[in-house]
């Protein structure tokens, strides 16, 4: 059109020129300027990265100097006594006046002059002396106006042992069957280190024995139980002439159990006796160590786990005591009620479980999606259920635990149990909490993210690709298979991303649902039939919870509940690395230069 | 905006009498006066053989919207039929009409009917998926799938279950040459397909709608994305289709149009407007309107 126009609601532009010099101040919209929203976006989004790194970061500092050998320090203090340890925590307090009051009279001056030149502020320090069964107690606070003399004993030594925790004390000599054969420390440390591995190695074949053998048999033994208490059951449910071949049956079972029975017990006491040998040659060697109140103490060798002279460490030695540790962390059991030793079974239990409830919720979350996506008709119907999902994305976890307990462990578990493991109950197979049960609640709390996730990725496949299949001849269900999936496929290893790392890092339903803190075995194993998804296992959150909240130790606990910690994100991290790599590939592979 | 326009004249200050012509005559098809479409001789007494595809008073929706305005033409077997018009005229809503993929859409109605080579299109009782198989189209935006040259060829083939080895090597080399894109990608025809350009992806895409020999083929601004080389190998490859295969082209460029085709339809507003061999359309237009369209005048 040739017409212009001038629509009279436009502002007239107001100019000096037409006001002459007075100039007019018009009104300006403070959403007009920029910058004001600028730096408040800015600030915000610096506040939550300072939050995320900082939390991320302490965890970082706090579990990766959980093993690092600190020095042994030696305080005397002003009453005569003295500590020995390893220092772990350092805070300035204010001491009260009946805590000066305490000291001896001489000291009482003395204490206050120096506490008066710090303001009233004292240092103390919480040190771990170890030596429980000694002393009654594993820390010891020290304040510094106590502290007459510090030092670093050369030859402090601490021992890392089996039960009862650490134990710190010096170096005084080398026992053999209960005689001293020298007090010279030099020589005693060369002996240790001579026999210490012969004496790892009886351990572990005392474990393996224990363990692995006299499970087996046991295991053997209880399978035979378990064939007669069938019997049994059949034999009650019989009726007429099938009673007598029942009888027969159940006579045969309880005479093969029977010479089993006398079989496996000639075995086990053969084991017990090996055992027995193993266990008193380990104790033959032992350390003379020398406590604080002077007394000379002996530690058997069969008891440590790992010693060192912390004050003579170099760094290399250091780092391998610390890799010892982290070793130790990553590929063994827990010991001492969890607050010692490693994590594997938790490592090996929290995989296992995310691996299984990425199995059962990734082919649930796309087929869901699918269907929402590509065939539901939208209506009521649909956006019911979207807002129905969303909601559950909401619900607090532990009500799904709740759930999975009652509707999986007890109404489906001792289901099953009734149905194929009468002969087991009352004890319960699968009528309790398990590895599966846990992976199928889990599954059933990541649902949400993944359905959303995937409708989220269905939707964004362009139309034109499925019209293009559609006119190729291809029926709805080829081009969903062929074309949508392939395409939606990155975006869907996203959203099982998201998944796995919430999933992963839940603790408070499986408390309810199969995590324990110390699994007998492994959900996975050498026994038939492998996979044990009956088992209850543990996982590293409810590790963290164990230790840091429930350990009697608890001071000694909280540094683990760090590297615990640090270990849990790095599995998720790890997790999501791989999720992350696939996707790409897949990326890469299907969408890359579609513009 | 043309609700405000009349057809009077010297209302406004008009001083081409010809332009003032025009103005009137979209004013007539804006205002949804009927106007008979000018349908050449030549196109309206086809016997039946002649014909692939008859179009029969065809309408269509999307919504409360009508797009498509009781249009009715014969499209001859073995010839390349061009729809021109300006853009938003309804072109490639008609070709889409023709292997329904407008039923995708939601909200899409339509009256009238089609017949393949006799066959109704909208019957209740017909396939889809079949009656689909029968033609190739080649979208307004080249639409890859997300797989390998290869499978993107052979992809019609795959739906119908062929696995013969032999056939689908054969298949693709033939389509590929056919698409003047075998010598660019016959070294990597087990790469990803969303790395080609463009423009190979636009041949590609021509070579998946001739793959399964399809009866009629749907081209839709088949060249909008090709440099001119490109372009030239594609109206070459037309140019080879003809008689062969029915050939249903959309395009905006009218000497392409009149260089590629032996019969024009021009739409405007969803309506056929006039029909001819193109010839005849673009040296002696019977309608002002397309003569207009044709010298470049609107749209
Ligand atoms: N999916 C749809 N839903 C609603 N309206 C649509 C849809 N697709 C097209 N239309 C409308 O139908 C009309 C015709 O569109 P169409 O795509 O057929 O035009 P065209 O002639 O192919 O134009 P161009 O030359 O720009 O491709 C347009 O007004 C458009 O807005
Ligand atoms: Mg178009």
């Amino acid at each position: 059109m040739y017409v212009e126009t001038v629509t009279p609601e436009q502002p007239q532009k107001i100019t000096t020129s037409q006001h002459g010099s007075k100039a007019v101040k018009r009104f300006v919209a403070l959403s007009s300027y920029g910058s004001p929203y600028l730096w408040l976006m800015g600030g915000m989004l610096g506040i939550s990265l300072v939050m995320i790194v900082g939390l991320l970061l302490l965890i970082l500092v706090m579990g990766s100097s959980t093993f690092w050998p600190q020095k042994i320090v030696q305080f005397e203090t002003v009453d005569g006594k003295r500590h020995l340890g390893e220092i772990t925590r350092t805070e300035t307090y204010k001491p009260s006046n009946e805590q000066v009051g305490e000291l001896p009279e001489a000291y009482r001056n003395k204490a206050r002059q120096f506490l008066e030149s710090q303001e009233g502020f004292s240092k103390r320090y919480l040190v771990r002396t170890g030596n429980y069964e000694l002393t009654n107690t594993h820390f010891h606070w020290i304040s510094d106006f106590q502290i007459q003399n510090t030092t670093y004993p050369e030859w402090a030594f601490v021992w890392e042992r089996v039960s009862w925790g650490r134990f710190y004390g010096i170096l005084k000599g080398f026992q053999v069957d209960g005689k001293t054969v020298t007090e010279d420390p030099w020589e005693t440390y060369r002996l240790f280190q001579e026999q210490f591995p012969g004496v790892q190695k009886k351990r572990k074949q005392i474990y393996h024995l224990e363990k692995e053998v006299l499970g087996s048999l046991n295991s053997r033994l209880e399978k035979a139980r378990l064939k007669v208490r069938e019997k049994e059951l059949n034999l009650k449910k019989a009726t007429g002439e099938s009673r007598e071949a029942r009888q027969r049956e159940l006579q045969e079972a309880i005479d093969a159990y029977s010479s089993l029975k006398e079989k496996l017990e000639a075995e086990y006491g053969n084991v017990r006796s090996r055992i027995e040998t193993l266990k008193a040659e380990t104790k033959r060697h032992g350390v003379l160590m020398q406590v604080t109140d002077g007394s000379v103490v002996p530690v058997p060798l069969a008891t440590i786990v790992r010693g060192y002279p912390a004050n003579q460490l170099g760094w290399l030695e250091k780092l391998s005591v610390y890799w010892d540790r982290w070793k130790e962390f990553l590929l063994e059991e827990p010991r001492e009620a969890n607050s010692e030793g490693g994590v594997f079974p938790a490592i090996f239990g929290t995989v296992v479980m995310t691996l299984l409830m990425s199995l059962v919720v990734s082919p649930l979350g796309v087929i869901a999606a699918l269907y929402l996506r590509e065939y539901a008709r939208a209506g009521v119907l649909v956006s019911a259920v979207r807002i129905a999902l969303n909601n559950l994305a909401g619900v607090p976890s532990i009500v799904f635990g709740v759930f999975g307990l009652g509707f999986f462990c007890y109404f489906l578990g001792t289901s099953i149990d009734r149905l194929f493991f009468e002969a087991r109950l009352p004890n319960p197979t699968f009528g309790t909490g398990g590895l599966l049960w846990s992976a199928l609640t889990l599954a059933l709390l990541t649902l949400p993210v993944v359905i959303v996730a995937s409708e989220e990725v269905l939707a964004a496949v362009p139309n034109s690709m499925r019209e293009g299949a559609y006119a190729c001849g291809a029926s709805k269900w080829q081009t969903i298979q062929r074309i949508v999936i392939p395409r939606a496929l990155p975006g869907i290893l996203t959203g099982m991303i998201l998944a796995m790392a919430r999933g992963a890092g839940e603790v408070a339903p499986l408390m309810l649902v199969g995590a324990v803190k110390l699994a007998p075995e492994l959900p996975i194993d050498g026994n038939f039939p492998f996979i044990h998804l009956e088992r209850s296992f543990m996982h590293l959150g409810f590790h963290i919870y164990d230790v840091g909240f429930q350990s009697q130790n608890s001071e000694a606990a909280k540094p683990m509940v760090f590297t615990t910690t640090l270990l849990l994100i790095l599995i998720i991290v790890i997790l999501n690395l791989v999720a992350i790599y696939l996707r790409n590939r897949l990326y890469r592979k299907f969408i890359s230069r579609e513009v | 905006m043309l609700q405000k326009l009349e057809p009077v004249d010297g209302r406004r200050n008009m001083k081409d009498p010809k332009i003032q012509e025009s103005v009137n005559a979209i004013v007539r098809v804006a205002h949804g006066m009927e106007m008979e479409p000018a349908i050449h001789p030549a196109v309206t007494h086809l016997k039946d053989n002649e014909v692939v595809l008859r179009i029969k008073e065809f309408s269509l929706w999307y919504g409360k919207t009508q797009t498509l305005f009781r249009i009715s033409m014969d499209i001859p077997k073995g010839k390349v039929t061009a729809l021109i018009g300006p853009s938003g005229c309804g072109k490639s809503t008609l070709l889409r009409s023709v292997n329904r993929l407008n039923d995708l859409i939601d909200g899409v109605r339509i009256s009238g009917d089609m017949l393949l080579n006799g066959d109704s299109i909208y019957a209740p009782e017909v396939d889809v998926i079949e009656l689909r198989k029968r033609m190739g189209m080649v979208a307004q935006k080249p639409n890859p799938f997300p797989m390998s040259i290869y499978e993107n060829v052979v992809f019609p083939l795959r739906i119908d279950g062929i696995r013969d080895r032999r056939i689908l090597d054969e298949v693709c080399e033939r389509s590929l040459r056919g698409a003047a894109l075998w010598d660019e990608v016959k070294d990597r025809l087990q790469d990803s397909a969303l790395a080609l350009s463009g423009g190979q992806q636009q041949r590609l895409c021509i070579a998946r709608a001739i793959a399964a020999d399809p009866e009629v083929l749907l081209m839709d601004e088949p060249a909008s994305s090709l440099d001119p080389i490109a372009t030239a190998k594609v109206e070459e490859l037309i140019h080879q289709l003809r008689g062969e295969y029915t050939i249903l082209i959309v395009t905006h460029n009218m000497q392409q149009a009149a260089r590629l085709s032996d019969f024009t339809a021009f739409m405007y507003m969803g309506r056929l407007i006039e029909y001819a061999p193109t010839g005849i359309l673009f040296v002696k237009p019977q309608l002002k309107e397309t003569e207009d369209y044709i010298l470049g005048r609107f749209g």
